[in-house]
């Protein structure tokens, strides 16, 4: 194994009462990285996280945690990380001090330096006023820092993000994603598993997509965004998107690869360079007025759609319902 | 270091549960209150002979103080996801039931020692043995603080918990001789008295109080605790480890 990675994965698989939830995965993670697992919900994100954490034990394959293997050295390659689970779970009747103090000796935190790191920890996350409140009185963005305050409590390597803005209203999230940009910066390593695509786009080094639980593509945005630069998206506004069969007449265009309609616009991908001419006469035909053209530059959401063979509907109706 | 790693974090692990959980007013009374009525009830009834009652007393007080709190501690944690936390910290499985257990069985340990020194005011204990005391109570207090950890274990909901722990509890009562003697109960329930790990925790501390009242030799009921204890924690350990996956 490289001395220089924080992650080495190979052949992983879990199986549940024989539901394959991840397949055979391999993969690795340099030290320093920020890296991104990302997928669709029941892709096997969170079994992957929970497997690697030493809290599932896989069926086959094996995986090392800063060289240490989590099978064999499980208590030792626990010492190396740090985990914010999805769920906010730290104990509910303790305060945030006597949380992180507790977390301390769990992590084996010398006795003299246990309460100088929590209270550093609490300034971090920005929790001074919320020093001596139970767990139980924070709101949830509160919880969620608190938690990753306690995941760094013995300055770990490694840390693992299972879905950390999941939930969170927009300035808690983007708190927070500075926050992992500057543990990042420090030299962690982060372990970053998300369904948000833009999420994955702005933190990760790298990203690896995970479909029923296969890791299809691992590579880096920039890389991956390039798989789907051979189309190119236009977005049209039209004065009157809602005639009947409007989508299907789009689709029904010869170079037409791709449609989807997001309010009163249509992004639509074609094969090569959009045919402007014969396409906005196409458009007339059928009563069409096109008010704007936008040309997009592919993103990470086209490369992942690209990538899982997911229909974009679906990928927004699983944020929505993540969000719920 | 290792071992010290680990023997700290179980020390931690029971030393959080007994601050957050056991020295309660509702843990306490259920461990002490509840048993002294069982007592006073029977005494009520028989008034003769309530030192006699004293063994059975103390053993009623070990086996709801220790397992009041831990019979549902560890499901109530795995509901509300801290649990979790434990079995991520560098401690293992192993440890983190037993730093649970090692919290509940300080608890009866404790209670059973305030009723003792509430009894010593009351009555004379002329075979009083501190030596053979010490180990009856100690064991006793770890067998239940097990068994209660082992239906923390095998349940999934915290008022099944609370179900099994009182199927286990009751019966225990009434067939582990606190308040009727085994050889007065007719023989196949005699049986059933020597499958329970109260009866051996009555057993010793008779021997610990009342030496002459005795049937059983305490050396022989120390050990069924100790074997008791480990086999259950052992069974704790296999179940939980099953659930988790």
């Amino acid at each position: 194994m490289e001395s220089n990675l924080a992650l080495d994965v190979e052949n992983l698989t879990k199986y549940y009462n024989g539901f394959l939830a991840v397949d055979h995965i391999r993969f690795q993670v340099k030290s320093g990285e920020v890296f991104g697992f990302l997928g669709p919900n029941g892709a096997g994100k969170t079994t992957t996280i929970r497997m690697l954490c030493g809290l599932l034990t896989p069926s086959e394959g094996r995986a090392s945690v800063m060289g240490f293997d989590i099978q064999k050295e499980t208590v030792e390659s626990k010492r190396q990380i740090g985990v914010v689970p999805e769920i906010s779970n730290l104990y509910e009747e303790l305060t945030s001090f006597e949380n992180l103090v507790f977390m301390g000796q769990l992590y084996g935190v010398p006795k003299n330096q246990r309460k100088k790191r929590s209270e550093e920890l609490i300034q971090l996350v920005r929790l001074e006023a919320k020093r001596d409140i139970p767990f139980s009185g924070l709101s949830k963005g509160m919880k969620r820092s608190l938690t990753i305050a306690a995941a760094l409590v013995h300055d770990p390597p490694l840390i693992f993000l299972d879905e950390p803005t999941s939930g969170l209203d927009v300035g808690s999230a983007r708190n927070l994603r500075t926050m992992i940009r500057q543990l990042n910066g420090r030299g962690t390593t982060i372990f970053l598993t998300t369904h948000n695509i833009e999420e994955a786009n702005h933190l990760c080094h790298r990203i690896a997509v995970l479909v029923k639980g296969k890791i299809i593509a691992v590579d880096t945005p920039e890389a991956l965004k390039k798989s789907v630069q051979g189309k190119s998206m236009v977005e049209f506004g039209m004065e009157n998107p809602n005639l009947p069969d409007l989508l299907d007449s789009i689709k029904a265009f010869d170079s037409v690869d791709t449609v989807n309609r997001r309010q009163d616009h249509f992004v639509i991908g074609f094969k090569g360079g959009p045919p402007w001419g014969s396409f906005l006469l196409y458009l007339q035909e059928r009563g069409v007025s096109v008010t704007s053209i936008n040309t997009l530059q592919p993103t990470l959401e086209d490369a992942f759609v690209k990538i899982t063979g997911l229909d974009r509907e679906m990928m927004m109706i699983e944020k929505e319902g993540k969000k719920g | 270091m290792a071992l010290s790693k680990e023997l700290k974090a179980i020390y931690f692990i029971s030393l959080k549960d007994i601050k957050s959980y056991y020295f309660k007013p509702p843990n306490i009374s259920w461990g002490i209150i509840f048993p002294m009525a069982m007592a006073l009830a029977f005494y009520l009834r028989n008034p003769v002979g309530m030192k006699d009652l004293i063994p059975g007393l103390l053993g009623m007080t070990i086996l709801f103080g220790s397992t009041s709190m831990e019979a549902v501690v560890i499901t109530f944690e795995r509901r509300l996801g801290s649990f979790e936390r434990l079995l991520l910290a560098p401690v293992s499985l192993e440890g983190v039931l037993m730093g649970k257990i090692v919290g509940g069985a300080f608890f009866g340990f404790i209670v059973s020692c305030a009723v003792l020194v509430a009894s010593l005011f009351f009555f004379s204990f002329p075979n009083f043995n501190l030596v053979l005391l010490i180990p009856s109570l100690v064991l006793s207090s770890m067998a239940f603080s097990t068994l209660g950890g082992f239906i923390s274990v095998a349940v999934k909901e915290v008022f099944e918990a609370q179900t099994l722990a009182n199927l286990f509890r009751f019966p225990m009562i009434f067939l582990s001789g606190v308040f009727i003697p085994i050889e007065t109960l007719p023989l196949p329930v005699q049986v059933i008295s020597y499958l329970l790990p109260l009866t051996y925790s009555v057993e010793s501390l008779r021997n610990s109080l009342l030496s002459h009242y005795s049937s059983f030799p305490a050396w022989a009921s120390l050990l069924i605790l100790a074997v008791f204890s480990s086999l259950l924690y052992w069974a704790s350990v296999r179940v939980l480890r099953k659930r988790l996956g």
